[in-house]
């Protein structure tokens, strides 16, 4: 059944990719000039939809195998992140039948789900706090608010891609370039984590905690920056270049090494294939949408989305709450995060109902949105350790 | 009060924009824009108009939507501050949090402390700036509804032509059979559930009037929730304790005026285990090691019976039995009693036999309550034991006296005098775990260490919260005005005969596109021509 259900996953992947290329494919296409999908959107769209079935098929697998939602780590939920955002694409696809949304839309998915599997994926059991109805019922809804708020990232960056000008040195150009690195770095964690895992990579080392006891610690990259007082037991590893003060988790400060620099190889690859920048290699993409629909499409996403983010992560989050942990608001890191996102958001609408901050600025908000989300979602759960953090190494 | 009589006679209050009834710009700034500003219905709001007293400064203050997402911004970057290291109640109780901070986070973590951010969301600015939320909500809400709720009950069908010609949606046509087209049109609009009001043969068709309440809605629930939160600090309305319960023990629960006590039946801790419990955990639990499956408690709630004299036993009546676990609290009156702590093999009774230290002959046992020493134990045949002192967490301090850290018996010591019919003054030695000191010299008796007896301790936090359903009910209607505001639209179509011509306009309050598609499906083969989208128009000529 586990089988079955990674298998499943595996192929909704695959289906995914696809899609993306049907779908870019459908804009390229000049011989049919007339309005609304042509033939390779309607295939792009179809195979999404089996893609998104196949991932269905992984979810309910794996919950019938575990006897619980796959809702309960990182891996789970990242991965159900990736298929609710597949999910919304295409509600809000069949709304406004632009198929450059899933040209961005999908491979945010995709990054997603691959991400997700960097984290350890076995069928966990659940401790006592997570044994509830509630997590599948708070979990699931939060995932599909954050989402769809997610479609209008990708909407911001499209309208971004269109309207920032790429001929002259500008703040929107570096920024839109830096989001381009950003999803080029996660890529870049992806391939170089896979890679040092499938080489089975390990190298074990004897170091100082901050509490001053003796530890051992297992890297999976070749370590570049060695653990407080760290001795590598594993022979014939490699030796951290340099050693880090305990305060410092080592481990982690590795990886997010490894990542950028391999996130700087790929992008520098990248321009020098493309010969040009990301941003404007993908700026022929949006030749032909229409600026205030994609305004449009993203902000109705985040009309749809925040109220399900708000019942989600904050309404059944407080229910849950106070049932498992006696008080419905305990200002834990995640629920404050939480509240962050939702108070972002409602400062989003306020902008653009009252000072009439459409079309460009809410682009941006939108992006800043998504980093927030991501967040919360990363950098929550690794690094500030919190009731939340019961995932990832 | 100077008031705005509108050519078509409609009287407006002092600072309308736009006649509530027909719509004709009665400002003078705004007369040559090229597009409505139709935020508001260009009703006349307090904020717009008044500006000389005190109260008026702070209520346009307050009532601006800038000064609103300033504070919201405000208030994201400062709770976003707090998490960069834990609150101060989730750091473990080690060593007082001054030095805890500076200890594990350095001069970070010192800097952290001395601005008072380990305790940030009670601080008095975290809280003055949520208040001030409140209050922007409360002024916000009130300077726009009543005024909107004013125009939108005024407006006539039949908008004046400039209203007309500035919505963003507008177009003109020339129709040969007006009054065809005109019925055509209201049955699709009938079709597409939209209300429709007909005078002097124009027609306003509008529907989803009602999702312009949803932000004043939503606004309200916020502000019945915030006032939940504020109504804990009023005494009686919230308990947090934390009830501490051996195994066997009977304790009043707190905060219940005595009326109620609760008895520690077992504390149960379960984990999972690779051979009994489904096998797909097999790997995860082999990688954690440990993996908790259920803390429980086991308790029987009593209910005290008519009025005990203090210091007698009460008289108890049992209520329920009832396991207790994590997500499934005991609830009893306003009361819920959670799982939320446990302590394995708490050190419970001891046994010693009073023991000839030559002989090895030994004079009878005595087990100790370690929570409830008596003073002499009686061994009969003239041999005793005396408790003189009991340590129950025992430590020497600095002057190398025995002293006890607590009265939780974790490292219990204990000075016993040892009376036997050959040392009837009793010998007097000092017992700890491994330990044994005889102060005056050698004894010729012992107390012989025989064993010990272990029980577990549930800690179960005590709750009331008489502030729960106000939290909920504005959480309630806090969503139901999100989603009020948020899948509805409020659109208006406007069709008029002009001089032998057809105007249509459209508004809605958002989703234009959805709009558009709408009057596209309305006006097809009307033969009125769709409108056209007078701001996208624009962007395009500019760009």
């Amino acid at each position: 059944m586990v089988n079955l259900s990674s298998n499943l996953l595996y192929t909704a992947f695959i289906l995914y990719l696809i899609a993306t290329v049907f779908f870019a494919g459908s804009i390229k296409d000049k011989k049919n000039p007339k309005k609304g999908p042509n033939k390779s959107a309607t295939l792009g769209l179809w195979i999404s939809i089996i893609g998104f079935i196949a991932q269905l098929g992984y979810f309910i697998t794996r919950w019938i195998a575990a006897g619980h939602a796959p809702v309960s780590n990182l891996f789970e939920f990242t991965t159900f992140f990736g298929m609710s955002l597949v999910g919304a694409f295409i509600v809000i696809y069949l709304i406004y039948k632009t198929p450059i949304l899933g040209v961005f839309t999908l491979p945010v998915a995709l990054l997603m789900i691959a991400y997700a599997s960097m984290f350890p994926r076995e069928v966990s059991p659940l401790i006592p706090a997570l044994q509830s109805d509630w997590l599948h019922i708070h979990v699931t809804t939060a995932a599909v608010g954050q989402a769809i708020l997610a479609v209008s990232f990708a909407a911001g960056i499209i309208y971004l891609v269109k309207s920032v000008d790429q001929t002259k040195q500008s703040k929107q150009r570096f920024w839109l370039e830096a989001v381009m690195f950003g999803l080029v770095c996660t890529l870049g964690f992806v391939i170089i984590s896979s890679t040092f895992s499938a080489m089975g990579y390990k190298a074990e080392f004897n170091w100082i905690d901050k509490n001053g006891q003796e530890a051992v610690l297992e890297y999976h990259m070749p370590a570049l920056t060695g653990p407080n007082e760290g001795q590598l037991l594993t022979e014939g590893k490699f030796e951290p270049l340099a050693e880090m003060p305990a305060i410092i988790n080592a481990k982690k400060l590795n990886t997010v090494i490894w990542s950028l620099t391999s996130g700087i190889i790929l992008y520098l690859l990248l321009r020098a294939i493309l010969r040009k920048r990301v941003g404007a290699a993908l700026q022929p993409l949006a030749k032909n949408i229409n600026l205030d629909l994609v305004d449009e499409i993203g902000y109705r996403s985040v009309l749809i989305g925040f109220p399900v983010f708000t019942l989600g992560a904050l309404i059944f989050a407080m229910i849950w709450a106070q049932i498992a942990w006696t008080r419905f608001w305990g200002w834990d890191p995640k629920e404050v995060w939480a509240l962050i996102t939702f108070l972002f958001y409602a400062a989003y609408l306020h902008l653009r109902l009252s000072k009439g901050w459409h079309g460009e600025k809410s682009a941006w908000l939108a992006v800043i949105g998504f980093i927030i989300i991501m967040f919360n979602l990363v950098a929550v759960n690794l690094v500030i350790a919190g009731l939340h953090s019961y995932a990832g190494s | 009060m100077k008031e705005l009589k509108c050519d078509c006679g409609h009287v407006n209050p002092h600072g309308t924009v736009l006649c509530e009834s027909c719509g004709k710009v009665l400002e003078e700034k705004e007369k040559d824009k090229k597009l409505l500003d139709m935020r508001y219905e260009g009703s006349a709001r307090r904020s717009q108009t008044y500006n000389k007293t005190i109260i008026d400064k702070i209520w346009n203050f307050f009532s601006s939507v800038k000064v609103g997402v300033w504070l919201i911004v405000i208030t994201l970057v400062a709770s976003a501050l707090g998490t960069i290291l834990p609150q101060e109640m989730y750091i473990p109780p080690i060593m007082p949090a001054a030095e805890y901070y500076e200890d594990q986070y350095g001069w970070i973590g010192k800097l952290y402390y001395d601005l008072g951010f380990h305790n940030l969301y009670s601080s008095w600015w975290y809280l003055i700036l949520i208040a001030s939320i409140g209050i922007s909500l409360v002024i916000c809400s009130l300077d726009r509804v009543v005024p909107l709720y004013r125009a939108l009950k005024k407006q006539r069908v039949s908008r004046h032509e400039s209203y007309l010609q500035r919505q963003r949606v507008f177009g003109v046509s020339e129709v040969e059979e007006t009054d065809k087209a005109f019925s055509m049109a209201k049955e699709k609009l009938k079709e597409k559930k939209y209300n429709i009001r007909e005078e002097d043969g124009n027609l306003l068709a509008e529907k989803g009037r009602f999702s312009r309440w949803g932000p004043y809605v939503n606004h309200v629930g916020l502000i019945i929730f915030l006032i939940g939160g504020m109504l804990r600090f009023v005494p009686g309305m919230y308990v947090d304790k934390i009830l501490w319960i051996r195994e066997g023990e009977t304790k009043v629960i707190p905060e219940t005026n005595g009326e109620y006590y609760l008895k520690n039946d077992a504390f149960i801790l379960e984990v999972y285990d690779k051979e009994k419990d489904n096998e797909v955990f097999g790997e995860a639990i082999d990688k954690a090691g440990m993996v908790a499956k259920n803390y429980q408690s086991n308790v029987t709630l009593y209910k005290k019976q008519g009025d005990a004299v203090a210091g007698e036993e009460a008289d108890l009546e049992k209520v329920k039995d009832y396991e207790i676990r994590v997500n499934e609290p005991l609830k009893f009156e306003k009361f819920a009693l959670y799982q939320v702590d446990y302590k394995l093999d708490e050190l419970n009774k001891m046994s010693f036999a009073l023991t000839n230290k030559q002989t090895g002959e030994e004079f009878g046992d005595l087990t100790i309550d370690l929570n409830d020493p008596k003073d002499i134990y009686d061994l009969g045949n003239g041999y005793k034991t005396e408790i003189v002192s009991y340590f129950p967490d025992f430590e020497f301090d600095e002057n190398g006296e025995p002293v006890t850290k607590s009265r939780i018996p974790n490292n219990p010591a204990f000075v016993f005098k040892m009376f036997t019919p050959d040392k009837p003054d009793g010998e007097i030695s000092f017992v700890a775990i491994r330990q044994t000191i005889e102060p005056f010299g050698d004894n010729e008796y012992k107390m012989a260490f025989k064993g010990v007896d272990t029980k577990n301790v549930s800690a179960l936090t005590v709750r009331k919260d008489l502030t729960l359903w106000i939290i909920a009910l504005g959480g309630a209607i806090f969503m139901i005005g999100v989603a009020q505001g948020s899948y509805w639209n409020h659109r208006r179509i406007w069709l008029r005969r002009v001089n032998g011509e057809v105007w249509v306009a459209g508004h809605t309050n958002k989703n234009w596109h959805g709009l558009k598609r709408e009057i596209e499906a309305v006006l097809d083969g009307t033969g009125i021509n769709e409108p056209e989208d007078q701001l996208q128009n624009q962007s395009e000529k500019k760009s």
